[in-house]
This record gives C-alpha cells, sequence and structure tokens, in this order.
C-alpha cells in the first residue's frame, strides 16, 4: 500500500513538471505576442485617449462624432468596401467553379494566373494600373480605336479607378477560400442530385451553391475586412477624391502630427473589424454546422 | 408505399461496350433484367459491375450499345430524366439538408404539392423503419441511418427501377446481416426491379433472385444463387463463390477418371475438352471405415487441421499432390477424433456434389 501512494505523490509531481515545461517551452511564442501585440496595441488605446494638452481626454472620440467629414470618411470606407467584396464575388466565383470543374492538373497552371498578381508587388500593381488607366493610357487607346467611346474617359483618380484597382488586388483572397471549398464538395451529391430527377441548373443551386457558400462567406469576410483598413491603392488610384479611414489616419500624422486623433480613428476601426469579425464568426459557425464544405 | 409490381420495369441491355483507352471496362455486355427481379452484379474491383450500374443510371455514356427501360429506349437519356432510384455507396446525403429534406428533395423537383410530400416522405420514413427522424441533420445519424435514409430518398418518388451500388459495404458485419435481410423484404414488399451491386459473394447469394458474375467487362455466368453455387459455368465463377479447391482429372467420353478410377457424377459434364472437379469443403467428409455406398473416394495425408469454433477446416494432401479442403461441423466429440497432421485420410464425395466444369482459363 505504502508503494502505492508513494508512486501516487510522484506521478503528481511528474505531471506538474510537465505542464511547467510546456509552459515554458511556449513562453516566447507568449513573448512575442505581448511585444508585437498587446504592448503596440495598448499603447494605441493609451494615445488615443489623450488630448493637444497631453491630459486625459475624450476630444479625439468627440471629434469623430461632431464633424461631418469624418461619417463621410467612414462612409465611404464601407463603401468602397461592400463595393469590392461585392464585385469580387461576382467575378470571383464563376472563376472559382470553372477551376474547380478542370482537371487537376490544367487548374493547378491556371491557378498560377491567380496566384501569379498575388505574389507581386501591391505598389507595383496599384502603379500598373495607373499607367493602364490614365487619359492616355493602354485602355482609353483601346477603346477609342475599338469605337467603344469616342473621348478618353475619366477612369483612374476617382472611384472607378479605386474599384478596379482593389477587385485586382483582392479577387485572390476570395478565390482560394471558394475554391478549396468547391474542390471538397464530393462529385456523388451532384450525382444524387441528377439521379434524383434534377437538372444541372436545378442541381447548382440546390447542392452545390449551398454548400459551396461557408467559402464564400470566408473569402468575402477577409476581402471585406482587409479593404477596410486598405490604404495604398485608393490613395494612389482614388486621386484624393475617394478618402477612406487609413488615408485619414496618415493625414492626421503627417500634416497635422496629432497622434491622438490618428490612434483614436485606428481604435475605432480595430474595433469595427473585431465587432464585424465577432457577428461573422456566429454565422461561419453556423454554417459549419450545417455541414457545408470546410 | 406499395406498388403494383406489374409497374415495375424490365431491363434490357444490348451490346454495350466501353473502353477506357486499351481497357474494356464493358466489353460487350448484354443482360435482361426481368420487370421486378432482384439482380446482383458480383465481381471482383474493376471487374466493370460498377460501371454498368453507372450506364444503368446515366453517368457513364458507353461508346456503343442499347438500353431500354421496358420499351423505351433509354440509352442517350439524361441522368435526371431517367427515373430510376439510386443508393450510393457513400450514400450522398446532402449534408445541408435534414433527413426530411433530403428524403423530400426528389419530391420537390417534382413540384409535389407540400402536404402531400410531407405525407410521403413520412411513409417512406415509415417504411426504412426511420418514422419520426425527419428534421435530425444528416451528421447526427449513424451509418446504418444515413443507409436507410439513402434508401428512403431512392424510394420516395416511387421508380420502377432502383439501383444499389454496394449500399452495405460501410456498415459493420452485424448491422449489414439485418440489411440484407431487410432490403429483401423491401424489394417483395415494393416489387420495383432492382439492380444491386456487390464484391461480396455471401451479400449477392443471400439476397438475390439471380446474380450475373462479372470480370473483365464480361458476364461471366448468370444464374440463381443455387444453381451458380452448385454448377458454376467455369472456373473463374466457382472460385469466385464459396470456397473451392480443383483437382485435376482426365477425359475419355463421358467417363470422367481420377488417379485410375471413374468418378460417379449426376451432372450433365460442360463442353470441353480438359476438365477439372470442383470440391466445396463442406460437401467433402472423412469417410468412414469401409468407405461409403456409391461415393468417389480420395486419399490423401491430412496436412493440417484448424479449430473455428463452429466448424473445422481440415487441408489435405491428396496422392496426385493437389491440395485440397474440408470443412466439418463440431459437435461434442468431433474434436478429440479429428486426424492430426501427417496422418493418412480417405474423403468421401457424393456423386452428387461431384461436379466438373470446363477446366480452361477464362
Amino acid at each position: 500500500m505504502a508503494m502505492v501512494e508513494s508512486n501516487a505523490e510522484g506521478l503528481r509531481r511528474d505531471g506538474r513538471l510537465e505542464r511547467l515545461r510546456l509552459f515554458g517551452l511556449s513562453s516566447p511564442a507568449l513573448l512575442m505576442v505581448l511585444v508585437i501585440l498587446v504592448i503596440p496595441v495598448g499603447w494605441l488605446f493609451y494615445v488615443s485617449f489623450i488630448g493637444a494638452d497631453g491630459q486625459f481626454s475624450l476630444e479625439n472620440y468627440e471629434r469623430m462624432i461632431k464633424r461631418k467629414s469624418y461619417a463621410r470618411i467612414f462612409m465611404t470606407t464601407f463603401q468602397v468596401s461592400l463595393l469590392t467584396t461585392g464585385l469580387c464575388i461576382v467575378i470571383g466565383y464563376p472563376l472559382a467553379y470553372f477551376l474547380s470543374q478542370l482537371p487537376n492538373r490544367l487548374a493547378n497552371l491556371l491557378m498560377i494566373t491567380v496566384l501569379l498578381p498575388f505574389w507581386t508587388s501591391l505598389l507595383v500593381r496599384t502603379y500598373a494600373w495607373l499607367v493602364l488607366l490614365q487619359k492616355k493610357g493602354l485602355v482609353n487607346d483601346w477603346a477609342i480605336s475599338l469605337g467603344l467611346w469616342d473621348e478618353p474617359i475619366k477612369i483612374v483618380h476617382n472611384m472607378t479607378g479605386t474599384l478596379i484597382g482593389m477587385v485586382h488586388i483582392m479577387l485572390p483572397f476570395l478565390i482560394l477560400p471558394v475554391y478549396s471549398a468547391m474542390k471538397a464538395i464530393d462529385k456523388d451529391y451532384l450525382k444524387a442530385a441528377s439521379n434524383l430527377g434534377a437538372s444541372p441548373r436545378r442541381a447548382f443551386w440546390t447542392v452545390f451553391f449551398p454548400l459551396s457558400t461557408p467559402g464564400l462567406f470566408a473569402g468575402s469576410l477577409m476581402v471585406f475586412v482587409l479593404c477596410l483598413g486598405f490604404f495604398v491603392t485608393p490613395a494612389v488610384l482614388g486621386g484624393g477624391k475617394v478618402i477612406m479611414v487609413s488615408m485619414k489616419i496618415v493625414s492626421n500624422i503627417e500634416l497635422f502630427v496629432n497622434w491622438g486623433a490618428a490612434s483614436a480613428l485606428g481604435v475605432v476601426l480595430l474595433v469595427i473589424t473585431m465587432a464585424i469579425l465577432w457577428i461573422a464568426s456566429r454565422f461561419v459557425n453556423l454554417a459549419a454546422m450545417t455541414g457545408g464544405g470546410h | 408505399m406499395s406498388q403494383d409490381p406489374s409497374s415495375a420495369l424490365p431491363i434490357t441491355v444490348r451490346n454495350v461496350t466501353k473502353t477506357y483507352g486499351a481497357v474494356h471496362a464493358l466489353d460487350d455486355v448484354s443482360l435482361d433484367v426481368k420487370s421486378g427481379e432482384f439482380l446482383t452484379l458480383l465481381g471482383p474491383s474493376g471487374s466493370g459491375k460498377t460501371t454498368l450500374l453507372m450506364v444503368l443510371a446515366g453517368f457513364t455514356r458507353p461508346d456503343t450499345g442499347s438500353l431500354k427501360f421496358g420499351e423505351a429506349e433509354m440509352i442517350r437519356t439524361a441522368p435526371h430524366l431517367r427515373d430510376v432510384g439510386m443508393v450510393f455507396q457513400n450514400y450522398a446525403l446532402f449534408p445541408h439538408m435534414t433527413v426530411a429534406g433530403n428524403v423530400g428533395y426528389p419530391l420537390r423537383l417534382r413540384r409535389v404539392p407540400k402536404a402531400e410530400a410531407a405525407e410521403r416522405v413520412e411513409r417512406a420514413l415509415d417504411t426504412v423503419q426511420l418514422g419520426g427522424y425527419g428534421e435530425r441533420r444528416i451528421d447526427q445519424l449513424s451509418g446504418g441511418q444515413k443507409q436507410r435514409v439513402a434508401l428512403a430518398r431512392s424510394i420516395v418518388f416511387e421508380p420502377r427501377i432502383l439501383l444499389m451500388d454496394e449500399p452495405l459495404s460501410a456498415l459493420d458485419k452485424k448491422l449489414r446481416d439485418r440489411m440484407q435481410i431487410e432490403l429483401r423484404h423491401l424489394h417483395e414488399k415494393l416489387g420495383m426491379t432492382t439492380v444491386y451491386v456487390t464484391h461480396d459473394q455471401r451479400e449477392a447469394l443471400t439476397m438475390s433472385d439471380r446474380i450475373a458474375v462479372v470480370n473483365h467487362g464480361r458476364i461471366m455466368q448468370l444464374a440463381t444463387p443455387q444453381q451458380l453455387y452448385d454448377y458454376p459455368a467455369n472456373r473463374f465463377v466457382a472460385d469466385f463463390i464459396g470456397d473451392s479447391t480443383f483437382v485435376p482429372v482426365t477425359r475419355s467420353g463421358d467417363e470422367v477418371i481420377y488417379g485410375d478410377r471413374p468418378l460417379a457424377y449426376t451432372g450433365a459434364l460442360p463442353d470441353a475438352a480438359s476438365l477439372v472437379l470442383m470440391v466445396r469443403p463442406e460437401r467433402l467428409r472423412i469417410a468412414a471405415q469401409g468407405g461409403a455406398e456409391g461415393a468417389n473416394l480420395f486419399e490423401g495425408t491430412a496436412s493440417e487441421v484448424v479449430y473455428q469454433g463452429d466448424s473445422y477446416l481440415m487441408y489435405a494432401r491428396l496422392a496426385d499432390g493437389s491440395e485440397i479442403s474440408l470443412r466439418g461441423t463440431i459437435r461434442g466429440g468431433t474434436v478429440a477424433n479429428l486426424p492430426k497432421a501427417g496422418d493418412p485420410v480417405t474423403l468421401a464425395l457424393d456423386a452428387a456434389d461431384t461436379v466438373l466444369i470446363d477446366g480452361g482459363e477464362t
């Protein structure tokens, strides 16, 4: 009996030691999170509550509510994000469907055409669009010589140009999750639907599309959230007419050296993004519960 | 749910060929499935049995041939217009619909009024003993329940032909045994012409009116389970169905000689120059002292005796060098009296169980 008891104590000690050792192993990661995430974000919150006089104040937030320009900036940000997401769905979903139905080797080859721009510098692509879309650019030249329109039209330095650039940059973020969700759909589901009397069109809308929605949802969410904080493309292609939150943050720092105002904008953007993710995560869970995709 | 069996349709397959590159998945297959019959396509994997089923369902387009349901030519009809029920190997239940959603799916496509559809769904679920499961999600079901839902979904629109692609292969053995009997009863009740694919010979023997043994894209034999087991048409069928061992014999006219003695047999001889004797282990017995009346006797040496609970299995080497096996039931005292490895044994096979088949390879 004594033997058994001493073993129990030893085993307990071993268990405690093991937990300690595991904690020791994960401490570098925890430290990293603390240094590069918790402290900066905490600092951001702190600075956002410091007024011009260096004292605690809510003035940075009050300004956001009082001034109409801020409301407009938030509206623009949501408008651009929503439109970009919508256009990405309209272009990306059929493309992902097309890729998912091809034989694997061809699909992988064509996937490179999606990934190659994805791997190219954001700045390079944005400036490339600027060159293509300007008044004497390739797009206007070709359109005129094809007779699509007579005069060079303004398709850059405005909302149109911003959207063209944003959609091009965001498209892979939508296509990849949608494609992988579509690849995971067992072909037997469509055979079963067909066997039970569904025309190819009915089978698509009643079986394939619902099963692909978790991927579509994940992709759309990713695009939308990335759009909310986007800076380079609207700054270059918007020509100062499309002002998003990120651009206001930059101007607050560079023009007005107002760190408090910039931080407050950052906090609001962060809170909105978190709220959207939190709400969306409930729907994502719901989608997983109904069994669609992965 | 019960149907007039006369509404079932016969299936006529004529000269269907399907090649993948140089491989003949189906090699000039012709087959008649009678109205209301339960016919099983039995064969090893890659034999073409599933390809044939997919041709019936419309998912595989053959190179040539004809397929009729009743009088109607179907070979070029799209799968969704064929109106045949099918149970898939992995069930293919839609994960984004409930049980009732799945079973009601074919009715929604056919624009059956809601109230009637709900009633038919419930009746179909009752038929497969899943009454009241309508609101369950698919991932809440066990394998056996999924199988039943898949079955309910394939019969709810009262197709006149039902196809099943190894529907029981994912179930454990006990459940599989029970489902075999249930499917059989269901078939008797609904009366639809059924084509069933399996690689499990016991399943085929248990359930079928007739079995078509398929190999290399051809039908090797089409017969009732008993005919198939007792009088296989060739060596492949004899080997594939049941355990059998083969003993070389020589033919001289109507006489069949093993060693130096003619064999007594009752059946007809196949039309072949070279014959082999097919020995089913359970038809062979250890001869009592003095021999048995009218039975063929084989002398040999026991090489191994295996105890298997309900029966024993004895392997013996005959004088000509061929190995045969014998299965016997075990009762009190049997085990103590069994020969040991190395003992000489005399084995008896009744004339009625002496089956001679074409010795050529197919």
